[in-house]
């Protein structure tokens, strides 16, 4: 029985839809996961919701020399 | 032989170490790593390459959230050069923990938290998030010349 931090504060896992997802582009590379209680219903009601984001495209500074 | 015209890699990292001053500089307390930091801002704050210092306009508020962010790992990775290219990068992820921020954000500001007006380092943008009673986690990308946080070439 896993315990998930939630918005009522812990709560068994297995009381919730877990929904996953990714997002990638040049950009970046992005995992997300949602709990939500009553998913389908008028009553629905996101539970938990985490990001996990790494950036791809990182600034990058130029040195040039001239005389 | 030949020479060669070129800005010397030795001189990126160093830079990034801050062993030249070619303008005027301050007086440093010590030698020791600047204690650098990532503050998270929404989606309509305006935070850019002209942003010079850390800022408290636009950025994420409440819900768990430090204000000014939170301090970036940097115990273990020196600024180096590879293939001409100088770079850096934390040595962990930055972790937001148990945030919840339901107005959507998509930008994090490196900056100096030891400089004393908090001088801004780098922005970087993201995919709208938003965090309910989770983490938010920035992951280090890797700390070479093609993918390191901040690179000087």
């Amino acid at each position: 029985m896993a315990m998930i931090n939630t918005i009522e504060g812990q709560m068994d896992e297995d009381l919730l839809w877990k929904r996953e997802g990714t997002v990638e582009d040049e950009n970046e590379y992005t995992t997300w996961i949602e709990y939500w209680k009553g998913w389908g219903t008028d009553d629905q009601v996101l539970m938990h919701r985490s990001a996990h984001v790494t950036v791809k495209k990182n600034p990058i500074a130029g040195f040039a020399t001239n005389i | 032989m030949a020479n060669t015209q070129a800005f010397c890699d030795s001189a990126k990292p160093e830079f990034m170490r801050g062993l030249h001053a070619l303008g005027a500089s301050v007086v440093r307390a010590d030698t020791g790593v600047d204690q650098l930091k990532m503050a998270l801002y929404h989606d309509t704050a305006t935070i850019n390459a002209s942003t010079t210092a850390y800022t408290t306009i636009g950025e994420i508020t409440g819900g768990g959230y430090t204000t000014a962010g939170e301090i970036v790992p940097n115990t273990a990775n020196n600024p180096s050069v590879t293939n001409g290219v100088g770079h850096w990068t934390p040595n962990g992820s930055i972790v937001y923990s148990a945030i919840t921020q339901a107005t959507a954000f998509n930008c994090a500001l490196l900056y100096n938290d030891d400089h004393a007006s908090d001088a801004a380092i780098a922005v970087f943008t993201f995919g709208s998030q938003t965090v309910t009673a989770g983490d938010f986690t920035l992951t280090m990308p890797i700390d070479d010349d093609v993918t390191g946080l901040l690179r000087l070439s």
